[in-house]
This record gives C-alpha cells, sequence and structure tokens, in this order.
C-alpha cells in the first residue's frame, strides 16, 4: 500500500477521474440538450384515444405524446383527481392536442388508466399554421370562394392532393406577398425616412429652398407611385390567397374552417414510412435554422438569432482583436517595466472578474447615452428627438462584449509576446531592422497564434454571454437584421436578436410554456454549436498559424 | 583602477604595422552597467580585412565589447557609454547616428543559432527586405551569393522554400552568417560563432571566416584559444575590463609582452 503511493498511481487515477468526469459532463449536458432538442423535430405519431373525464363521459382526443411522468396516486388526489386503482404509481402522458382556437390550451395531462382505447389513424393531418399553433384533425373538404372543390365524402386521397396542390400556390404567393412586404415595401420605407431625413437636415441648415422642395416632391412621388404599385400587388395577392379554405373536422368532431393561406406545412405522420420521417425531420431542422421566428418566438425558426450572434461576435472580434494586441504590444514593448505597468496588468486581470451586468450597465451608460447622444447631436440631428445611435444597437453590444473581453486577449497576447526569444529579436535588429520592423515582421507573427488563443477564449466568453447585451442592444423580435440590401448595407445601428436571450424569452417570457421548452433546448444546442463552430474556425487558423511559426520552441 | 586608464585618446600609440589599415579605432571606451564600470577605458585599432580575435576569461568583457560596435547594448536597459568607436573615421556614438543604418554597415552572428521563423530565402532576404528591396531578380540573386558566400549553397539550394527550422545546428548558423552578409556589412562581429556546434560544424566555420576575411573585417569573440589561433590575424586579451594586449595572433600565442596574457594562455587561469 504504501508502495502503490508512492508510486504515484493514486494521483494518476485521481487525476484521471477528474478529466474523466469533466468530459462526462460535458458531453452529457451536450447530449441532453442535443437529445432534448433535436427530437421535437421527428414527426411523431398522432394518437387518437378515447379518454374518460372526470364526469365519467368518454371524450375523444388526439395528438403526439410529448411526455411522460410517473406520479403518486396521492399526489393525484391532492389535485382532485380520483382514480380507482390499487396501483400506487401512476403514469400519465403530456400530449399535444393543438388546436388552440377551438379548445383552449394545446397540451393536455392524460391518466394512463383513464385510456379507454387508442388508435393511430392514418388520415389525421398535422397542420402548422401562422396563427394558433398546430392543428389536428382530418380534412373534410375543401372550398374555393366558399364554394366546395372537393365536397365532404370524397376519398381522402382526393382530398389530400386537392389540398396539397392548393397548399403549394398559396405558399408560392406567400413567398411572393412575403417578398414585397419586406424586401420592396420594406426598402421604399426605409427610402422614404432617408428623404424625410433629409428635408429635416436642410431644414435645419436653413438651406430647404424651392429647388430642394420641387427636388424632394419628385422623389417623394417617385416612391409614392412605387408604394402605390406594390400596394396594388398586394391586395391582389392577398385576394388570391385568400381564395382557399379547408375544412377540418378535429377529435371532438367540431369541423374547423382553415384559410390554405394560413398553413404552413401539412403532413400525416402516422401514414409516413421512416424514410419520409427523415427527410421530413432533416426539413423540419432546416426550416428551424432558416426561417423567422412566429407566434411570439414559440414556433417557426430562430434565423435572425443566429444572424445576429454571429454578426454580433464577428464585430466584436474585429474590435476587440487589434484593440487588445495594440495595448498588449505597448505594455509589453514600449511600456517601461515597473510599478506602472504592474499596476495596469493587475487592473488589467481584474477586469475579467467584474460582472459581466457592471459592463452592461456601463455599455449602456457610456456608450449608449453619452456617446450615442453625442454622435446623435453631431451627425443625426435631423432624426432627433427620435435616436439613432442614442439607443442601444448592435454596434455598441459589440463594443460592450469587446470591452468585456479585451483583457482575455490582452493577457493572451502578452504571453505570446514574451515567449518570443531574445535572440530572435536581437537577429533581427543586428540585419539593421528597427524596433517596429522587428515587432512587424517576425515578432508579431510569431506571437500570432497566442493572439488566436485569446481570440477563441474572447469568442468563447462573448457568444455566450446575454445579460450585458438585454441593455445594449438585443430585443425579442428584430424587424430586420443588421445587415440587408439597403445602403449602407450594415446598419450599426439597429437592434438584433441573439441565441441566448432567445432562450432566455422563449423558456421564461413564453405566453406558452410547454409548447416553448423543447425550443429552448434546439436554440441552446444551437448556441454551443454556434459556439463551437466558431471556435472551431478559430483553432483551425491558429493551428496553420502554429505549423508556420514553430520554431518557437526551438 | 586599471593600467589604461591614463591613457588620453591622444596618447594612445597604436601597435598596429604601418603597413595595414586601419577600419575601427576604439578610444578610451567605457562602459558601465547601472554604476558598475564594465569596461575600462578602451584603446584599440582593429586593421581593415583580418580577422581580430577577442579573448580572455569569463566575464572580461570581450561580449561587451563586441556588442558595442554595432551598439546592441544600446537595448540593455541602464547602460552608459563613454568614449568613441570610429568606424572609417565615424564616431558611431555620435548622437545623430542612426543605429539601424549602423547595424546594417555592421553585421553580426550570435553564439545560438537564431534563424528566423520563415523559409531559409527570406532568412537570407530579411535584411534586403527591410532596406526595401523587394525586386525578385535582385532578391534572388542577393540570396544566391549570400548562401554561397557563407558555404551553405549547395546543401540548400533545392529547399529555399522550406523552414529555416528544419537546417542542422551548424547549417543555421552559416545560414545566419548569410543573413548577415546577404546586407553586405563592412565589418562582421562573431560572437563565439561555433561554441553551441559539433568539431565537423565549427571545423566549416572556421573555413569559412578563413574566406569572408578578404571581404570583410571581422571580430570574433571566442573561448577556444586554438580557434583564435587557427582563424585569427590579430588577438585581442581582456582581463576585467582592460584590454591588456592587443597584437599579431602568431606574437600573441608565441611571445606575449604582458605576463598576464601569458599566464593565460599557458593556462594558469582562466
Amino acid at each position: 500500500m504504501k508502495n502503490w503511493i508512492k508510486s504515484g498511481a493514486p494521483w494518476i487515477w485521481l487525476s484521471g477521474a477528474t478529466v474523466s468526469i469533466s468530459l462526462i459532463m460535458v458531453v452529457g449536458l451536450i447530449g441532453l440538450i442535443a437529445v432534448r432538442g433535436l427530437s421535437m423535430y421527428w414527426p411523431g405519431d398522432i394518437h387518437q384515444m378515447d379518454v374518460k373525464n372526470a364526469q365519467g363521459n368518454t371524450e375523444i382526443i388526439a395528438g403526439e405524446i410529448f411526455d411522460s411522468e410517473q406520479v403518486s396516486k396521492e399526489r393525484l388526489n391532492d389535485a382532485g383527481i380520483v382514480i380507482e386503482t390499487d396501483q400506487h404509481i401512476i403514469t400519465r402522458y403530456l400530449v399535444k392536442t393543438g388546436n388552440r382556437d377551438v379548445a383552449g390550451p394545446d397540451f393536455r395531462w392524460v391518466i394512463e388508466n383513464n385510456i379507454v382505447a387508442e388508435t393511430f389513424p392514418e388520415d389525421i393531418v398535422v397542420f402548422e399554421r401562422l396563427e394558433w399553433g398546430n392543428l389536428y384533425g382530418v380534412i373534410e373538404s375543401i372550398k374555393e370562394k366558399a364554394e366546395y372543390v372537393v365536397a365532404p365524402g370524397a376519398t381522402s386521397a382526393a382530398l389530400w392532393l386537392a389540398f396539397n396542390e392548393r397548399l403549394a400556390r398559396a405558399t408560392q404567393l406567400q413567398e411572393e406577398i412575403t417578398a414585397i412586404e419586406k424586401t420592396e415595401i420594406g426598402s421604399i420605407n426605409y427610402d422614404m425616412e432617408r428623404l424625410r431625413l433629409k428635408q429635416r437636415k436642410l431644414e435645419l441648415a436653413n438651406a430647404f429652398d424651392a429647388a430642394a422642395r420641387q427636388n424632394l416632391e419628385n422623389e417623394k412621388a417617385l416612391l409614392d407611385s412605387q408604394y402605390k404599385s406594390h400596394q396594388n400587388n398586394l391586395a391582389n395577392l392577398y385576394r388570391e390567397i385568400k381564395r382557399d379554405s379547408v375544412q377540418v373536422k378535429i377529435a371532438n368532431g367540431t369541423v374547423v374552417e382553415v384559410p390554405v393561406g394560413h398553413v404552413v406545412r401539412a403532413f400525416k405522420p402516422n401514414a409516413m414510412s421512416i424514410p419520409q420521417k427523415m427527410f421530413f425531420y432533416v426539413k423540419s431542422i432546416w426550416l428551424f435554422m432558416t426561417d423567422d421566428p412566429r407566434e411570439a418566438n414559440t414556433e417557426g425558426g430562430i434565423y435572425p438569432a443566429i444572424f445576429g450572434t454571429v454578426m454580433m461576435v464577428l464585430i466584436m472580434s474585429v474590435i476587440v482583436t487589434p484593440f487588445g494586441i495594440m495595448a498588449a504590444v505597448y505594455l509589453r514593448e514600449y511600456a517601461k517595466q515597473g510599478v506602472v505597468t504592474r499596476t495596469i496588468r493587475i487592473a488589467v486581470n481584474n477586469l475579467a472578474g467584474v460582472p459581466s451586468i457592471v459592463y452592461g450597465v456601463f455599455g449602456l451608460g457610456f456608450f449608449v447615452y453619452f456617446l450615442g447622444g453625442n454622435i446623435d447631436q453631431l451627425f443625426y440631428p435631423e432624426s432627433l428627438p427620435a435616436p439613432t445611435f442614442g439607443t442601444p444597437g448592435i454596434m455598441w453590444a459589440s463594443l460592450t462584449l469587446a470591452l468585456l473581453t479585451v483583457p482575455v486577449v490582452i493577457v493572451a497576447t502578452e504571453e505570446g509576446l514574451s515567449r518570443v526569444p531574445i535572440s530572435i529579436r536581437q537577429g533581427s535588429l543586428a540585419l539593421g531592422a528597427t524596433k517596429w520592423e522587428t515587432l512587424w515582421k517576425t515578432v508579431l507573427p510569431m506571437a500570432s497564434p497566442a493572439m488566436m488563443t485569446g481570440l477563441i477564449l474572447a469568442v468563447a466568453r462573448a457568444a455566450g454571454e446575454v445579460a450585458p447585451l438585454m441593455l445594449v442592444g438585443v430585443v425579442k423580435l428584430a424587424p430586420s437584421l443588421p445587415l440587408d440590401g439597403d445602403f449602407p448595407y450594415l446598419h450599426l445601428d439597429r437592434k438584433f436578436m441573439h441565441l441566448g436571450f432567445h432562450i432566455f424569452d422563449v423558456g421564461f417570457q413564453s405566453p406558452n410554456v410547454e409548447a416553448a421548452r423543447p425550443l429552448v433546448y434546439s436554440t441552446a444546442f444551437l448556441l454551443v454549436c454556434v459556439i463551437i463552430v466558431l471556435n472551431l474556425a478559430a483553432i483551425a487558423i491558429r493551428n496553420r498559424l502554429r505549423e508556420k511559426y514553430k520554431g518557437l520552441d526551438h | 583602477m586599471s593600467e589604461n586608464t591614463s591613457n588620453s585618446p591622444q596618447a594612445f600609440e597604436s601597435n598596429l604595422p604601418k603597413s595595414e589599415d586601419v577600419c575601427i579605432e576604439v578610444r578610451d571606451l567605457r562602459l558601465y552597467y547601472s554604476e558598475n564600470e564594465a569596461l575600462h577605458g578602451i584603446n584599440l585599432d582593429i586593421p581593415k580585412h583580418k580577422v581580430s580575435a577577442f579573448i580572455g576569461p569569463s566575464g572580461c568583457g570581450k561580449s561587451t565589447l563586441l556588442r558595442c560596435f554595432n551598439r546592441m547594448n544600446d537595448l540593455v536597459d541602464n547602460v552608459r557609454i563613454e568614449g568613441s568607436i570610429a568606424i572609417d573615421n565615424n564616431n558611431i556614438y555620435n548622437p545623430k547616428v542612426n543605429v539601424a543604418d549602423l547595424r546594417r554597415r555592421v553585421g553580426m552572428v550570435f553564439q545560438k543559432p537564431n534563424p528566423f521563423p520563415k523559409s531559409i530565402y527570406e532568412n537570407v532576404a530579411y535584411g534586403l527586405r527591410i532596406q526595401g528591396v523587394n525586386n525578385r531578380r535582385r532578391l534572388d540573386e542577393a540570396v544566391e551569393k549570400a548562401l554561397k558566400g557563407a558555404a551553405l549553397w549547395d546543401e540548400v539550394k533545392d529547399r529555399l522554400n522550406q523552414s529555416a527550422m528544419g537546417l542542422s545546428g551548424g547549417q543555421q548558423q552559416r545560414l545566419v552568417i548569410a543573413r548577415a552578409i546577404a546586407i553586405e556589412p563592412e565589418v562582421l562581429l562573431l560572437d563565439e560563432p561555433a561554441s553551441a556546434l559539433d568539431p565537423l560544424s565549427t571545423l566549416k566555420i572556421e573555413e569559412l571566416i578563413y574566406e569572408l576575411k578578404d571581404t570583410y573585417t571581422i571580430l570574433i569573440v571566442t573561448h577556444n584559444m586554438q580557434q583564435a589561433a587557427r582563424v585569427s590575424d590579430y588577438t585581442a586579451f581582456l582581463y576585467m575590463g582592460d584590454l591588456i594586449e592587443f597584437d599579431e595572433t602568431n606574437t600573441i600565442f608565441t611571445n606575449p609582452a604582458k605576463k598576464k596574457t601569458e599566464d593565460y594562455i599557458t593556462g594558469r587561469y582562466g
């Protein structure tokens, strides 16, 4: 035993164990959110169940089983549910019944013992709608302009075929509408606002004379006429899209009329084969990543949040890298080493420990109100009192996070600079290079892998940060992306969506908790993925640099 | 204090034969690390296109003296230098002198090979690129000439674009010499250039020094007295920051004028 301790084996075991535990925790966490987050897109079977209710009647409900739970009989009794059984532990299922517009809540707990019969009818269709969430039911008939096209009683195949044709048409129309509303009318609005600001600017400069007025009027008239024609188009399209409707009989026998234009997707999970389901699954995940959110973020995709997160991290990197590197170069190479530099170093290291919300408050006070306010006064007086930069936006968020992460970059860069051997510097100086040339041509390239390490750490910290962003630019739903086709293309003053905030918002601010829960997992999973991708990119660059300058260890 | 302190620059009598051109004149050079005087008034004339070796026990100031010739000591904190060093009659400690220009004229090779983590080609071209030469043909020619001059061309001509870190220690040291001569300096300072190398590489470096002295004035610091005897034309013996004796190598090794030199050469101390 004594020899065993002496041999160092216990320490090896101990350190091995800590590594394993860390690994298990990381893999377990990612595995949990991946499984929970990704399983919601699997088109699960629709159960149609005859359920005994409290009054002893039987009602029919249909839906997907979302979750199951073991509860004790006492707990159910306490909740006022009486079940006649000897079982002590009772299983209950959370069923997503949808049909929120008809039946109220779209989730129901069903106690296993109350289920009288259970079937999987192939005809049940899941409708994903623009409003009111999912609808589960059987297609009864299809109407065009309130006239039957396929009357009730037709075969389910005929109904399904006719419906899909009309759905394809409606989807096409919907795309046109979105294109006009978002792109065309969006940019006309943008131009109108620009004209208004131009006029205001001229007025402020007392240069708004007749010629200028005429000019602006002309431009405005042009935009107006464009707007009118788009408006006409839109009206036509809306009329067209409202043409068809589908009548759906839901589980309790009610027939619900759904405009085909409101349907995003429709599918029959009980009739799908496994490959079909797999294809559908992949497509669902793709839609989740590329679509805009719907219904207070509880449905649809999270594309704007992914876009905002990546964009903010990139802008932050662009700010923090040169800033941190220059600070580190000055501290390490030019500043006279002494009490002052030591103090600065301690201060920088401690900055990394300041709670991030403090940075948020600082960002709001200094960047948004002070800097932004002054920028507005100086450069955007025409749009006042509406603020341009004097309000939270992506630039201030990126700057705040840059401030938050700059210590990491400074420390890593200093570390890298100090590892460049003095012999290399002297070699360069002895060849007639100045200090600056030595730095630029030899020292900085050799320290670049360390800078990348700093950037990797900074990105990892910034992408996961939420608290300060809530103060300096993140919103629940941003009407437009910070990068689009309107001049000047990059809109640093705009607010943006962020995956981290999306998790908070969907998970804790959402009106529909049950529907939102899987979305929280999948958003979290996606955030982790985004961070991993950003990190892998940075690591790949670092490894290339390391390979290039590997003489450092020499 | 030392016996040389009383010598004023004017009183200095060079013991170089009249036949030699003087390249570097050192007059009353004193160097202080903070308050410690490390060189006590060195007076020395170094002949042009000859190899002059500095020998002496560890800590005698020979490397410090060498680093005065390209003002490398400027990089050390708290160093103060008095006196003058004139290369071709220009005092390099004149405040108007551009240090980078000086270092272009006075190349230096260090004890441990210090190639940059770049390709062989870029290592040799570094000094020229610093001077703003970017013409590919000119660079190619200069690199080839320098590598040939450093007797390395045949070994590396097929892998100029590979990293210099892949070369052996001896090759790296010759690469560093090539790098130094690529910018065509007048003076070459070698600070124990072979002390980190194996005997065979040392031999190559010594042969190289022998060839280079036609073109360059070479100053070499060495710990190895046989090496000094083999490669140098003149030898300076330093002891405790004083220049004890400077004369033709043969004279120093066979018939030194000073007792201290003789003691050192015969191995009584050091």
